[in-house]
């Protein structure tokens, strides 16, 4: 085989595997740890700095925890990625939103929340990361 | 599952994208009706581009709400730009929709 057909095959197997290379992309490790802690661990967050410019919007009070809105904007210089955590949910990563080419650093979604709970925000921005949160009152669990 | 709802409308100097998807997102803790527990089968990632340049990378856990809805926001996009989403589940399925932006 020439050197230059071994390298487009190359080439074309790595454009066939997306699948295994995406599951590898997840972070499992933070997605299923059980503990708040766990779960930044896994992120590689350390020294949160709490910031008044990452504003989240959510109810006070969600009558069912299947569905609760939550928008989120940081208003801080060069942010890269929002992840959302739900505290006492039986695994709190939620999600990790990573912003790039002009996206800007907002995103609304809805979440499940299994009991009356932070919704913790953590921003990373220039290496470092900022934190935020508001609470939820939650009238009937939606993890189930 | 491909039947993804998307708008993508330009709203002042930024592109507003709102994306509805259709998927059970199963935490793999809930009983049916059996007692006998549902497997986990929910979106890990998403990923969004704007005339195919990534602009957005979601991971997501279990807890994103049934039927995920996603609401993101592009500088620097016109009208007639393409925006695209692309998910992948855990059982490796996978869906993607396009649409071009729009004015409000």
């Amino acid at each position: 085989m020439q050197r230059r057909d071994f390298l487009l095959g190359l080439a074309a197997f790595i454009a066939l595997l997306p699948s295994k290379v995406l599951a590898a992309l997840w972070n499992k490790a933070a997605f299923e740890s059980v503990l708040l802690n766990d779960a930044s661990r896994h992120l590689d967050i350390n020294a949160e700095i709490p910031s008044a410019d990452i504003h989240i919007i959510a109810p006070d009070r969600a009558e069912n925890g299947t569905i609760v809105q939550v928008e989120v904007k940081s208003n801080i210089a060069n942010t890269e990625a929002i992840a959302i955590f739900v505290e006492k949910n039986p695994t709190p990563l939620i999600a990790n939103f990573m912003f790039s080419n002009g996206a800007e650093p907002y995103v609304v979604t809805r979440i499940k929340m299994a009991e009356t709970s932070d919704i913790k925000i953590v921003v990373k921005a220039g290496g470092r990361y900022f934190t935020n949160a508001k609470n939820v009152e939650v009238l009937e669990n939606g993890c189930g | 599952m491909d039947n993804m709802k998307m708008r993508a409308q330009l709203k002042g100097d930024f592109v507003e994208v709102k994306v509805l998807m259709s998927h059970p997102m199963e935490t793999g803790r809930r009983k049916d009706d059996f007692e006998r527990l549902v497997p986990a089968h929910f979106v890990q990632l998403l990923t969004a581009t704007l005339n195919g340049k990534p602009v957005l990378e979601a991971q997501w856990g279990t807890g994103i709400s049934k039927n995920p809805y996603l609401t993101f926001r592009l500088k620097g996009a016109k009208v007639g730009d393409i925006v695209a989403v692309t998910w992948h589940d855990n059982h490796g399925a996978t869906a993607t929709q396009d649409i071009a932006v729009t004015t409000a």
